[in-house]
């Protein structure tokens, strides 16, 4: 760990960790502004249909509602990826997901809005409808969006190097079929867009807009209610509040987000619409169930020669971040390990289904878990250690991967060696109880896209800087806070690189009216990305802050040090440091600023008094002294990524490629119950080499959350649908584990200072997730002798592998019943009862009356 | 429905308050009284997030009828800090990485209190059991463990300094 710097590198409590912890903080949902209306959605209930006429009348009628509004009111496509403009906030012609968005109705209480949801009249004109990928990649007609032939959202096809000699030359094959299930967000706060244009006092019409909404993104919110309310962008205000967590839940627009500034433009009123935990469920953009088709080949020493890895996503109705996802499925294979030549066919398949986006580790996770899974089988076969068998295919870097990735700062190695050490891997594997077992795996992730979104070369971040009179510092950042710590992150560089305390800085942010451009709070670029642009901001400020200060003492520039709130010339040639007598005997951030505050005031009464040459002065001395000079202190600083970090020219280059990677390696400790089939994880061991650690308490906090998250999505949570009905649409079905289902997880911080990331940090906040699913598996191999190729882990599945390991013989629940139902669950989307086939229904279940085709044979 | 005056002692102060006998004690909380700290983040009294005390005792104020709740003594989160200042849960949650989005804070911060009210000195176990029913999506609960037994120390030695 670091000691040289004041700030980085200290664990400091977040910026606004008093506004979370009294409930003072204002989340979306806690906003009202006179005269607020709510508005109410209406939801598809078919998968897929035409939408052949919608009467609000009835609604509108109803004592109480403003305003009923429909796709007609704003006919305008929109999507997160320019290639992907293929939603309207309101369904125009068709619906095409059970949950997508109708009508809305805005009225004075929750309660009127949706007594009058129930009263639009809305003809559909159902329409077959595909809830299996690889069954709606054969589809010839009914297509979900007509320009999408076999319902293919985007394909590619990539080859690098020779992968058939890379074949050729393996002296052991494994070759399996991998399934990650669905998996979503679930953030703690729910989607909210609170609207409000102003009336033009003199025409009556709706003028400027402001809008406050739970968003990662606040301006690619800003440009999409621009395309779709065709405003200019500078008349739309997007300001972010505190955000309860978003994990790319919030990456991208969501319909409400949309809609409610056209209620609130329909209705002549603000209009604030927030999504229950269904809703929530149902807008999704989670992470798509994927089929991975993975054969890998090494040769006996363990070294990689070749990969093949077929992809399948089941993408949902709409394109969202689709294109990325499935990209990243085939990118992120390399930069990990050193793996000479790969084959990637990747299919990015629409459903009629919510839509997929992106979710923590993107597309990069179900792929992570299929190759860590497979790389260990093929430990076992060429009779080496897991662990060891990564160390075998560790990369070279600085250097390029086959598939054109620049990696520099990586710390994998020393990740696998800390977490080999402290799991205690060598001296207890294969040494554990029965039914115990260790599992190592490892992952990274980017830190940043090197590419944007929206095509140019324009700076991803952009951070401004004033410092005034009054010796406050203020940091105007895009950057959005959604849980991770940005803000904190901002204020503790500004106050590295201005040598002052935390309290004197102040973070505005994300609001598009005052802070300068941030892509977006995803990715994992903020603290690359935008902490860079806050650095390079303070570095200016700081310039002329030094230039007023060596004037005045009498000495040049660079002899000035900057720390503990003060200015002084740095150490005489004895090496020795002065000591300043204005500085604060602590240096160690504070919470509250109250303290120092009023002591920085009282110095600075005093200071004012004595002038003359010295060898030091306070930081707001400088200050005012450089305003003097220099009119007023202000600083920019911008970033983009610098053009050998933005990868190779093939078709979908464009994904995959960052500035820098972060890396991780995890050991996984899990008992497994043979006779029930549950998995309990004990300890998860997951070193995280993020650069540098600039707050350890948030980098620990971030390594164990997506741990944490790993963990869900290893061993409970998954999206059940049933004919494109989510069955579980709530916290608990969803199973997302309580205190009592999570694991002691321990963080292992490893710093390999990034030479571009700002103090040399890297991301921490995805990167872990994805060798969690794998790290689990593995371990469940070691404890019990059986590979698991489904995610989430379930007793079910569990208790499978064990009775077919045993060779038992299979439960078949429709034995006999009747020959064409279905033999696999997951057929037709799942639904057993898919064209009247499966088990027997009583004699006297209605259905059975009505269905024509009756279920099994005759009675 | 044709709306009722109750009173309700929130956080030591009495306010009278008109409302539909089915309003729930969130609604009121949030809507009725601008106590925005208690949040809603599911739709069937699985999360906790909307944690309050009533009569000392951590429930879900998203399942009670506001007019049941006539009578008794309800804490809510803007009622924890003292005289001004973070109770020492508050501070050792931002001090130890306990909040990070901090939306399910609130609710956590009263089922401890409740817990710390009837058991001063809980165990690990006792600390985990009695946090189930509260869900976090960001922390993995790992640090909360940290920020209570951090919280409770400073409670200790603050009454041993009183001593």
């Amino acid at each position: 760990m670091s000691t040289d710097f004041s700030i980085i590198g200290k664990p400091t409590a977040m910026v606004d960790a008093a506004e979370k912890t009294t409930g003072a903080g204002k989340y979306t949902d806690d906003l009202s502004v006179p005269g607020m209306l709510v508005g109410k959605i209406l939801h598809s209930p078919y998968p897929h249909g035409r939408i052949k006429s919608i009467d609000g009348s009835r609604a509108e009628k109803l004592d109480g509602v403003v305003a009923v509004v429909v796709g007609k009111d704003a006919p305008k496509t929109y999507g997160i990826l320019p290639v992907g403009h293929d939603e309207y906030p309101l369904a125009l012609d068709k619906a095409r997901y059970v949950g997508d968005n109708v009508a809305c109705v805005v009225a004075t209480s929750e309660a009127i809005a949706e007594k009058a949801l129930e009263l639009i009249n809305v003809e559909y004109e159902v329409l077959p409808a595909y809830f299996d990928p690889e069954e709606s990649m054969k589809a010839q007609s009914n297509l979900i969006h007509d320009n999408k032939p076999n319902n293919i959202e985007k394909d590619y096809h990539h080859v690098f190097g020779d992968p058939e000699k890379g074949f050729a030359e393996a002296e052991a094959i494994a070759e399996a079929r991998f399934i990650a299930n669905e998996v979503t967000h679930a953030a703690m706060e729910p989607h909210s867009t609170l609207a409000s244009f102003e009336i033009d006092p003199h025409t009556g019409k709706p003028g400027r807009l402001t809008v406050w909404s739970s968003t990662q993104v606040p301006y690619y919110l800003q440009h999409k209610l621009s395309l779709v309310l065709e405003m200019p962008m500078a008349q739309i205000r997007v300001i972010k509040p505190l955000v309860g967590g978003g994990f790319g839940g919030k990456s991208e627009v969501i319909p409400l987000e949309i809609i409610a500034a056209v209620a609130a433009r329909k209705a002549q009123a603000p209009v604030k619409i927030t999504y229950t935990r269904e809703e929530v469920f149902w807008a999704h953009r989670g992470r798509p169930r994927t089929i991975v088709d993975l054969k890998t080949g090494v040769t006996k020493d363990g070294r990689i020669t070749a990969v093949k890895a077929r992809v399948v996503q089941d993408g949902g109705g709409y394109c969202s971040y689709g294109v990325v996802t499935i990209l990243y499925s085939g990118a992120l294979l390399g930069a990990l390990y050193d793996i000479p030549n790969i084959q990637y066919d990747g299919y990015r398949v629409l459903t009629n289904k919510p839509a997929c986006g992106a979710m923590r580790g993107h597309g990069t996770v179900n792929v992570r878990f299929a190759f860590e899974s497979q790389l260990d089988e093929l430990a076992g076969k060429v009779g080496m250690d897991p662990a060891e068998i990564r160390q075998r295919n560790l990369l070279q870097p600085p250097c390029i991967t086959v598939n054109g990735l620049r990696v520099q700062s990586y710390g994998l190695p020393e990740c696998i060696e800390k977490t080999v050490d402290r799991s205690g891997w060598k001296q207890r594997k294969g040494k554990l109880p029965k039914g115990r077992g260790l599992g190592i795996a490892c992952s990274h992730y980017v830190s940043g896209a090197a590419n944007s979104i929206i095509r140019s070369d324009m700076p991803h971040s952009t951070v401004n800087i004033k410092i005034d009179r009054d010796g406050g510092v203020v940091v105007y950042t895009g950057a959005s806070e959604i849980g991770q710590g940005s803000d904190t992150m901002t204020a503790q560089i500004a106050a590295e690189v201005l040598g002052c305390t935390l309290s004197r800085v102040r973070v505005v942010a994300a609001d598009t009216d005052l802070t300068p451009i941030d892509i977006g709070s995803y990715s994992s670029r903020v603290t690359f990305m935008a902490g860079n642009a806050t650095l390079r901001a303070a570095e200016e400020v700081k310039k002329l802050i030094a230039a007023a200060a060596a004037k005045k003492m009498g000495c040049s520039s660079d002899a000035l040090a900057f720390a503990n709130d003060a200015v002084s010339i740095k150490a005489g040639p004895d090496g020795r440091e002065r000591p300043s007598p204005h500085s604060l005997s602590s240096s160690s951030a504070s919470v509250s600023g109250r303290v120092e505050g009023q002591i920085l005031r009282g110095s600075l009464q005093q200071k004012r008094k004595d002038e003359g040459p010295k060898d030091s002065m306070t930081f707001e001395e400088a200050v005012v002294a450089a305003i003097d000079f220099h009119g007023a202190l202000t600083g920019t600083g911008s970033y983009a990524p610098p053009i050998e970090a933005r990868g190779g020219k093939h078709k979908g280059a464009g994904v995959g490629p960052s500035p820098a990677y972060s890396y991780s390696a995890q050991v996984a400790e899990v008992s497994v119950d043979e006779e029930t089939g549950e998995v309990t994880v004990h300890k998860v061991w997951a070193a995280h080499d993020c650069g540098r650690a600039l707050n350890p308490v948030s980098v620990e906090g971030q390594i164990i959350g997506s741990v944490w998250m790993g963990m869900g999505q290893a061993l409970t949570e998954e999206m059940v649908w049933k004919d494109g009905m989510l069955m579980n649409p709530g916290l608990l079905e969803y199973r997302s584990p309580s205190s009592v289902e999570s694991p002691e997880i321990e963080p292992i911080i490893v710093e390999s200072v990034d030479p571009e990331g700002p103090f040399g940090a890297k991301e921490c906040s995805e990167g872990s997730l994805a060798a969690t699913i794998p790290a689990i598996a593995n371990a469940i191999y070691d404890a019990v002798g059986v590979r698991l190729h489904e995610a989430p882990f379930t007793p079910e599945r569990v208790l499978a592998a064990l009775r077919a390991k045993r060779k038992a013989k299979s439960l078949n629940l429709t034995e006999g019943i009747d020959p064409t139902s279905p033999e696999r669950f997951r057929e037709h989307g799942g639904s057993l009862w898919y064209k009247g086939k499966g088990p027997h229904r009583h004699a006297l279940d209605p259905s059975r009356q009505q269905s024509p085709s009756a279920p099994g044979g005759a009675d | 429905m044709k709306k009722e005056l109750i009173e309700l002692s929130v956080n030591g102060r009495s306010h009278e308050v008109a409302i539909e006998p089915s309003t729930l004690l969130l609604d009121v909380l949030r809507q009725n009284l601008q106590l925005t700290g208690s949040k809603r983040a599911c739709d069937d009294s699985s999360c906790g997030a909307c944690t309050v005390l009533i009569d000392g005792v951590a429930m879900m104020s998203c399942t009670l009828l506001a007019a049941s709740c006539e009578g008794q003594e309800i804490t809510t989160i803007e009622g924890v800090s003292e005289h001004g200042s973070l109770a020492a849960i508050q501070k050792a949650y931002g001090d130890w990485g306990g909040a990070q989005c901090g939306y399910c804070t609130p609710g956590f911060i009263m089922t401890v209190k409740s817990l710390l009210a009837e058991n001063p000195d809980p165990t690990e176990d006792d600390i985990r059991n009695a946090l189930s029913s509260n869900l976090c999506r960001c922390t993995g609960y790992n640090q909360m463990y940290e920020a209570i037994r951090s919280a409770i120390k400073a409670e200790l030695a603050g009454i041993a300094a009183t001593r």
